[in-house]
Protein backbone atom coordinates (compact mmCIF):
# COMPACT_ATOMS: atom_id res chain seq x y z
CA UNK A 1 0.00 0.00 0.00
CA UNK A 2 1.05 3.74 -0.50
CA UNK A 3 0.49 4.52 2.55
CA UNK A 4 2.83 1.81 4.32
CA UNK A 5 5.58 2.31 1.52
CA UNK A 6 5.86 6.51 2.28
CA UNK A 7 7.11 5.46 6.14
CA UNK A 8 9.01 2.98 5.69
CA UNK A 9 10.57 4.77 2.56
CA UNK A 10 12.54 2.54 0.80
CA UNK A 11 15.66 3.64 -1.91
CA UNK A 12 13.15 3.42 -4.78
CA UNK A 13 9.49 1.97 -5.06
CA UNK A 14 6.73 2.18 -7.32
CA UNK A 15 3.06 1.83 -6.55
CA UNK A 16 1.00 -0.28 -8.36
CA UNK A 17 -2.96 -0.22 -8.47
CA UNK A 18 -3.75 -3.34 -8.49
CA UNK A 19 -5.17 -5.95 -6.85
CA UNK A 20 -3.06 -7.69 -3.77
CA UNK A 21 -1.96 -11.13 -5.39
CA UNK A 22 -1.39 -9.30 -9.07
CA UNK A 23 2.06 -7.01 -8.67
CA UNK A 24 2.46 -7.12 -12.26
CA UNK A 25 -1.55 -6.16 -13.21
CA UNK A 26 -3.18 -9.02 -14.92
CA UNK A 27 -2.50 -12.32 -16.44
CA UNK A 28 -1.61 -13.65 -19.87
CA UNK A 29 -0.97 -9.77 -21.07
CA UNK A 30 2.85 -10.05 -21.10
CA UNK A 31 2.85 -6.56 -22.69
CA UNK A 32 1.00 -5.11 -19.43
CA UNK A 33 3.44 -6.75 -17.42
CA UNK A 34 6.60 -5.21 -19.38
CA UNK A 35 5.30 -1.94 -19.07
CA UNK A 36 4.90 -1.98 -15.31
CA UNK A 37 8.63 -4.08 -15.37
CA UNK A 38 10.08 -1.06 -17.18
CA UNK A 39 8.39 1.60 -14.96
CA UNK A 40 10.22 -0.39 -11.71
CA UNK A 41 13.28 -0.68 -13.42
CA UNK A 42 13.29 2.80 -14.83
CA UNK A 43 13.57 3.65 -11.29
CA UNK A 44 17.17 2.63 -11.09
CA UNK A 45 18.38 5.59 -13.09
CA UNK A 46 17.12 8.10 -10.35
CA UNK A 47 20.15 9.81 -8.80
CA UNK A 48 18.50 10.27 -5.24
CA UNK A 49 16.29 9.11 -3.55
CA UNK A 50 13.45 7.96 -1.82
CA UNK A 51 11.53 7.94 -4.82
CA UNK A 52 7.90 6.34 -4.92
CA UNK A 53 6.28 6.65 -8.33
CA UNK A 54 3.54 5.84 -9.17
CA UNK A 55 2.17 3.38 -11.73
CA UNK A 56 -0.47 5.52 -13.74
CA UNK A 57 -2.72 2.96 -15.45
CA UNK A 58 -5.06 0.75 -13.52
CA UNK A 59 -4.71 -3.39 -14.51
CA UNK A 60 -6.57 -3.95 -18.22
CA UNK A 61 -10.01 -6.17 -16.88
CA UNK A 62 -10.12 -10.03 -17.38
CA UNK A 63 -11.53 -10.94 -20.84
CA UNK A 64 -15.65 -11.35 -20.41
CA UNK A 65 -17.14 -14.39 -22.09
CA UNK A 66 -20.77 -13.24 -22.00
CA UNK A 67 -20.94 -10.12 -22.86
CA UNK A 68 -21.00 -8.55 -19.49
CA UNK A 69 -24.20 -10.47 -17.83
CA UNK A 70 -22.18 -11.74 -15.04
CA UNK A 71 -19.75 -15.37 -14.59
CA UNK A 72 -21.91 -17.98 -12.82
CA UNK A 73 -19.66 -21.44 -12.67
CA UNK A 74 -19.84 -23.66 -15.95
CA UNK A 75 -19.85 -26.67 -14.17
CA UNK A 76 -23.17 -28.24 -12.76
CA UNK A 77 -22.54 -30.06 -9.68
CA UNK A 78 -24.16 -33.79 -9.19
CA UNK A 79 -26.37 -33.88 -6.98
CA UNK A 80 -25.49 -33.79 -3.04
CA UNK A 81 -24.50 -36.90 -1.40
CA UNK A 82 -27.46 -38.71 0.25
CA UNK A 83 -26.32 -37.76 3.93
CA UNK A 84 -26.52 -33.84 3.25
CA UNK A 85 -23.69 -33.03 6.91
CA UNK A 86 -21.17 -35.65 4.95
CA UNK A 87 -19.21 -32.82 3.51
CA UNK A 88 -16.00 -34.69 2.51
CA UNK A 89 -18.38 -36.65 0.28
CA UNK A 90 -19.97 -33.76 -1.27
CA UNK A 91 -16.56 -32.21 -1.82
CA UNK A 92 -15.42 -35.25 -2.98
CA UNK A 93 -18.20 -34.94 -5.65
CA UNK A 94 -17.36 -31.18 -6.25
CA UNK A 95 -14.19 -32.70 -7.39
CA UNK A 96 -15.18 -34.97 -9.82
CA UNK A 97 -17.58 -32.51 -11.68
CA UNK A 98 -15.08 -30.07 -11.81
CA UNK A 99 -11.72 -32.72 -13.10
CA UNK A 100 -12.33 -32.20 -16.99
CA UNK A 101 -12.55 -28.73 -16.48
CA UNK A 102 -9.28 -28.34 -14.28
CA UNK A 103 -7.79 -30.68 -16.90
CA UNK A 104 -8.63 -28.30 -19.79
CA UNK A 105 -6.81 -25.91 -17.70
CA UNK A 106 -3.73 -28.22 -17.12
CA UNK A 107 -3.56 -28.30 -20.93
CA UNK A 108 -4.37 -24.98 -22.37
CA UNK A 109 -2.28 -23.58 -19.80
CA UNK A 110 0.72 -26.02 -19.96
CA UNK A 111 1.04 -26.09 -16.31
CA UNK A 112 -0.91 -26.61 -12.76
CA UNK A 113 -0.51 -24.19 -9.42
CA UNK A 114 -1.82 -27.35 -7.67
CA UNK A 115 1.29 -28.96 -5.74
CA UNK A 116 2.13 -27.04 -2.46
CA UNK A 117 0.47 -29.84 -0.35
CA UNK A 118 1.74 -33.38 -0.73
CA UNK A 119 -1.36 -35.25 -0.79
CA UNK A 120 -3.38 -36.00 -4.20
CA UNK A 121 -6.71 -33.53 -4.81
CA UNK A 122 -9.22 -36.54 -3.25
CA UNK A 123 -6.54 -37.44 -0.56
CA UNK A 124 -6.80 -33.74 0.19
CA UNK A 125 -10.70 -33.44 0.70
CA UNK A 126 -10.62 -36.56 2.74
CA UNK A 127 -7.70 -35.55 4.73
CA UNK A 128 -9.60 -32.24 5.36
CA UNK A 129 -13.23 -33.42 6.29
CA UNK A 130 -11.72 -35.82 8.43
CA UNK A 131 -10.50 -32.75 10.92
CA UNK A 132 -14.39 -31.75 11.60
CA UNK A 133 -14.18 -34.81 13.88
CA UNK A 134 -10.96 -34.66 15.13
CA UNK A 135 -7.17 -33.81 14.19
CA UNK A 136 -5.65 -37.00 12.29
CA UNK A 137 -1.73 -35.78 13.38
CA UNK A 138 -1.04 -33.09 15.99
CA UNK A 139 1.76 -30.71 15.88
CA UNK A 140 3.03 -28.26 13.04
CA UNK A 141 3.02 -31.29 10.57
CA UNK A 142 -1.10 -31.37 10.82
CA UNK A 143 -0.98 -27.57 10.40
CA UNK A 144 1.29 -27.38 7.15
CA UNK A 145 -1.04 -30.75 5.95
CA UNK A 146 -3.81 -29.62 5.98
CA UNK A 147 -2.83 -25.80 5.04
CA UNK A 148 -1.42 -26.70 1.73
CA UNK A 149 -4.28 -29.03 0.96
CA UNK A 150 -6.83 -26.87 1.48
CA UNK A 151 -4.32 -24.52 -0.95
CA UNK A 152 -4.35 -27.06 -3.20
CA UNK A 153 -8.30 -28.14 -3.57
CA UNK A 154 -8.75 -24.17 -3.88
CA UNK A 155 -6.23 -24.02 -6.42
CA UNK A 156 -7.87 -26.82 -8.51
CA UNK A 157 -11.60 -25.05 -8.19
CA UNK A 158 -9.85 -22.00 -9.11
CA UNK A 159 -8.12 -23.52 -11.84
CA UNK A 160 -10.90 -25.49 -13.13
CA UNK A 161 -13.74 -22.45 -12.94
CA UNK A 162 -10.94 -20.14 -14.78
CA UNK A 163 -10.24 -23.07 -17.88
CA UNK A 164 -13.14 -20.78 -19.56
CA UNK A 165 -12.30 -17.09 -19.70
CA UNK A 166 -15.08 -14.47 -18.22
CA UNK A 167 -14.59 -14.98 -14.49
CA UNK A 168 -12.62 -12.22 -12.38
CA UNK A 169 -11.28 -12.75 -9.34
CA UNK A 170 -14.21 -11.64 -7.41
CA UNK A 171 -16.35 -13.97 -9.10
CA UNK A 172 -14.09 -17.09 -8.20
CA UNK A 173 -13.66 -15.54 -4.37
CA UNK A 174 -17.63 -15.50 -4.23
CA UNK A 175 -18.48 -18.73 -5.77
CA UNK A 176 -16.03 -20.79 -3.68
CA UNK A 177 -16.83 -18.92 -0.51
CA UNK A 178 -20.38 -18.80 -0.98
CA UNK A 179 -21.90 -21.46 -3.42
CA UNK A 180 -19.65 -24.73 -3.09
CA UNK A 181 -19.20 -27.38 -0.55
CA UNK A 182 -15.60 -26.32 -0.19
CA UNK A 183 -16.41 -23.59 1.01
CA UNK A 184 -19.16 -24.63 3.37
CA UNK A 185 -15.68 -27.38 4.51
CA UNK A 186 -14.25 -24.50 4.91
CA UNK A 187 -15.77 -22.69 6.98
CA UNK A 188 -17.11 -25.35 9.19
CA UNK A 189 -13.06 -26.20 9.95
CA UNK A 190 -12.35 -22.49 11.35
CA UNK A 191 -15.31 -23.03 13.53
CA UNK A 192 -14.34 -26.56 15.14
CA UNK A 193 -10.20 -26.33 14.56
CA UNK A 194 -9.91 -23.78 17.84
CA UNK A 195 -11.48 -26.58 19.84
CA UNK A 196 -8.77 -29.37 19.70
CA UNK A 197 -6.65 -27.56 22.12
CA UNK A 198 -3.53 -27.02 19.66
CA UNK A 199 -1.80 -23.44 18.83
CA UNK A 200 -1.31 -23.74 15.48
CA UNK A 201 -4.66 -25.05 14.81
CA UNK A 202 -6.23 -22.33 16.40
CA UNK A 203 -3.86 -19.86 14.96
CA UNK A 204 -5.00 -21.74 11.50
CA UNK A 205 -8.47 -21.58 11.58
CA UNK A 206 -8.40 -18.17 12.94
CA UNK A 207 -6.28 -15.88 10.65
CA UNK A 208 -5.33 -18.32 7.89
CA UNK A 209 -8.01 -20.31 6.53
CA UNK A 210 -11.30 -18.13 5.80
CA UNK A 211 -10.17 -14.17 4.32
CA UNK A 212 -11.48 -11.58 6.41
CA UNK A 213 -13.85 -10.20 4.18
CA UNK A 214 -15.11 -13.99 3.69
CA UNK A 215 -15.35 -13.98 7.77
CA UNK B 1 0.50 -1.59 -3.67
CA UNK B 2 -3.09 -1.56 -3.82
CA UNK B 3 -5.49 1.10 -3.56
CA UNK B 4 -7.00 1.53 0.26
CA UNK B 5 -10.15 2.50 -0.82
CA UNK B 6 -10.55 -1.33 -2.99
CA UNK B 7 -9.94 -2.86 -0.12
CA UNK B 8 -12.47 -4.12 2.66
CA UNK B 9 -12.55 -2.52 5.84
CA UNK B 10 -11.32 -5.19 7.56
CA UNK B 11 -7.94 -5.22 5.55
CA UNK B 12 -7.36 -1.86 5.28
CA UNK B 13 -7.44 -2.15 9.10
CA UNK B 14 -4.91 -4.97 8.90
CA UNK B 15 -2.55 -3.80 6.89
CA UNK B 16 -2.45 0.17 7.98
CA UNK B 17 -1.79 -1.25 11.66
CA UNK B 18 1.54 -3.02 10.31
CA UNK B 19 5.01 -2.34 11.62
CA UNK B 20 5.91 0.14 8.71
CA UNK B 21 9.50 1.85 10.38
CA UNK B 22 10.97 3.84 8.29
CA UNK B 23 14.63 2.38 6.95
CA UNK B 24 17.45 3.44 8.77
CA UNK B 25 20.21 6.25 7.49
CA UNK B 26 18.12 6.41 3.90
CA UNK B 27 19.47 3.96 1.90
CA UNK B 28 20.55 5.13 -1.48
CA UNK B 29 22.55 4.42 -3.56
CA UNK B 30 23.59 4.48 -7.69
CA UNK B 31 24.85 1.96 -10.49
CA UNK B 32 25.34 1.98 -13.69
CA UNK B 33 22.53 2.00 -16.63
CA UNK B 34 20.43 -0.33 -17.14
CA UNK B 35 21.54 -2.22 -19.92
CA UNK B 36 24.63 -3.09 -17.90
CA UNK B 37 22.68 -4.22 -14.68
CA UNK B 38 22.46 -8.02 -13.80
CA UNK B 39 18.78 -8.57 -11.85
CA UNK B 40 17.91 -10.83 -9.24
CA UNK B 41 14.33 -11.18 -8.29
CA UNK B 42 13.71 -11.52 -4.32
CA UNK B 43 9.84 -12.00 -3.55
CA UNK B 44 7.62 -12.56 -0.82
CA UNK B 45 5.22 -14.60 -2.43
CA UNK B 46 5.96 -17.96 -0.88
CA UNK B 47 7.17 -19.37 -4.03
CA UNK B 48 8.92 -22.15 -4.88
CA UNK B 49 9.96 -25.31 -6.54
CA UNK B 50 7.41 -27.87 -6.71
CA UNK B 51 9.99 -30.72 -6.00
CA UNK B 52 11.16 -27.94 -3.16
CA UNK B 53 9.37 -28.41 0.76
CA UNK B 54 6.38 -25.98 0.81
CA UNK B 55 6.83 -23.22 3.49
CA UNK B 56 6.12 -24.08 7.08
CA UNK B 57 3.60 -22.66 8.92
CA UNK B 58 4.50 -18.71 10.59
CA UNK B 59 8.54 -18.66 8.88
CA UNK B 60 11.02 -16.46 7.90
CA UNK B 61 12.93 -18.85 5.74
CA UNK B 62 13.61 -18.97 2.24
CA UNK B 63 13.30 -20.48 -0.76
CA UNK B 64 16.17 -20.76 -4.10
CA UNK B 65 14.55 -20.50 -7.49
CA UNK B 66 17.09 -20.94 -10.58
CA UNK B 67 17.51 -18.37 -13.08
CA UNK B 68 16.33 -21.46 -15.43
CA UNK B 69 13.56 -22.58 -14.07
CA UNK B 70 10.20 -23.15 -15.87
CA UNK B 71 7.06 -21.58 -14.89
CA UNK B 72 5.23 -24.58 -14.72
CA UNK B 73 7.46 -25.80 -11.91
CA UNK B 74 6.75 -22.90 -9.24
CA UNK B 75 3.99 -23.48 -6.96
CA UNK B 76 3.29 -21.20 -4.10
CA UNK B 77 2.56 -21.84 -0.48
CA UNK B 78 1.73 -19.25 1.35
CA UNK B 79 0.19 -18.51 4.68
CA UNK B 80 -2.16 -15.52 3.96
CA UNK B 81 -5.38 -16.10 2.11
CA UNK B 82 -6.28 -12.50 1.95
CA UNK B 83 -5.06 -11.85 -1.62
CA UNK B 84 -5.74 -13.05 -4.87
CA UNK B 85 -4.18 -16.30 -6.07
CA UNK B 86 -6.25 -17.04 -9.72
CA UNK B 87 -3.76 -14.18 -11.31
CA UNK B 88 -0.68 -16.43 -10.45
CA UNK B 89 -2.53 -19.62 -11.01
CA UNK B 90 -3.76 -18.06 -14.19
CA UNK B 91 -0.21 -16.74 -15.31
CA UNK B 92 3.53 -16.97 -13.05
CA UNK B 93 4.57 -13.76 -14.26
CA UNK B 94 1.83 -11.96 -12.76
CA UNK B 95 3.50 -12.55 -9.72
CA UNK B 96 6.77 -13.80 -10.50
CA UNK B 97 7.75 -11.75 -14.17
CA UNK B 98 10.91 -14.24 -14.88
CA UNK B 99 9.62 -14.51 -19.13
CA UNK B 100 9.26 -11.18 -18.72
CA UNK B 101 13.31 -10.27 -17.31
CA UNK B 102 14.37 -12.88 -19.92
CA UNK B 103 12.56 -10.80 -22.86
CA UNK B 104 14.40 -7.74 -21.29
CA UNK B 105 17.54 -9.85 -21.13
CA UNK B 106 17.17 -10.56 -25.17
CA UNK B 107 16.95 -7.40 -26.22
CA UNK B 108 19.76 -5.94 -24.65
CA UNK B 109 17.91 -3.88 -22.18
CA UNK B 110 19.43 -4.91 -19.15
CA UNK B 111 22.44 -7.04 -19.07
CA UNK B 112 21.91 -10.48 -17.52
CA UNK B 113 19.81 -12.55 -15.12
CA UNK B 114 20.69 -13.69 -11.91
CA UNK B 115 21.63 -17.17 -11.54
CA UNK B 116 19.38 -17.35 -8.51
CA UNK B 117 16.21 -15.44 -7.81
CA UNK B 118 15.26 -15.75 -3.68
CA UNK B 119 11.46 -15.88 -2.45
CA UNK B 120 10.28 -15.76 1.33
CA UNK B 121 6.70 -16.19 2.54
CA UNK B 122 5.61 -12.65 3.41
CA UNK B 123 3.57 -13.12 6.14
CA UNK B 124 2.73 -13.34 9.77
CA UNK B 125 6.37 -11.93 11.29
CA UNK B 126 7.43 -8.59 11.63
CA UNK B 127 10.41 -7.08 9.60
CA UNK B 128 12.96 -8.16 12.16
CA UNK B 129 12.39 -12.12 11.98
CA UNK B 130 13.61 -11.75 8.05
CA UNK B 131 16.87 -9.65 9.00
CA UNK B 132 19.37 -12.94 8.98
CA UNK B 133 17.94 -14.59 5.74
CA UNK B 134 17.96 -11.35 3.93
CA UNK B 135 21.41 -10.82 5.30
CA UNK B 136 22.46 -14.39 3.74
CA UNK B 137 20.95 -13.58 0.31
CA UNK B 138 22.61 -10.46 -0.04
CA UNK B 139 25.66 -11.86 0.53
CA UNK B 140 24.61 -14.99 -1.87
CA UNK B 141 23.60 -11.87 -4.84
CA UNK B 142 27.08 -9.81 -4.07
CA UNK B 143 28.97 -13.27 -4.94
CA UNK B 144 26.34 -13.53 -7.78
CA UNK B 145 27.54 -9.85 -8.95
CA UNK B 146 23.90 -9.04 -9.18
CA UNK B 147 23.50 -5.19 -8.95
CA UNK B 148 20.03 -4.53 -8.95
CA UNK B 149 17.32 -6.54 -7.08
CA UNK B 150 13.42 -6.39 -8.05
CA UNK B 151 12.01 -6.80 -4.67
CA UNK B 152 8.17 -7.98 -5.46
CA UNK B 153 5.63 -8.39 -2.34
CA UNK B 154 2.48 -9.85 -3.46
Amino acid sequence: MRENTEKIAPPRALWVPFELGRPFGAPDDPEFQLKVLRAALDLLAAESGPVLADFPEDAPPAPSADGGEGWVCPVAFPPPPADPNDLGAAVQAEIGGLAPWYQESVRARGRTSVGAGDLDIEQAADYAARFLESSPETGREAVVRLKYAIEDLKAFYGEAATARPGASSLDIADWMWNETALGRLMRQLAAVLGEFGDADLAYFAEKSLVPRKYR
Amino acid sequence: MVRLSDLSEADREHLLAKDCSRLEGAPFVTGPPLARRRIAIVTTAGLHLRSDDSFGFRTAEYRVIPSDVATRDIVMSHTSVNFDRTGFQADTNVVFPIDRLRELEQAGAIASLARYHYAFMGAYHAPAAYEAGAREVAGYLREDAVDAVLLVPV
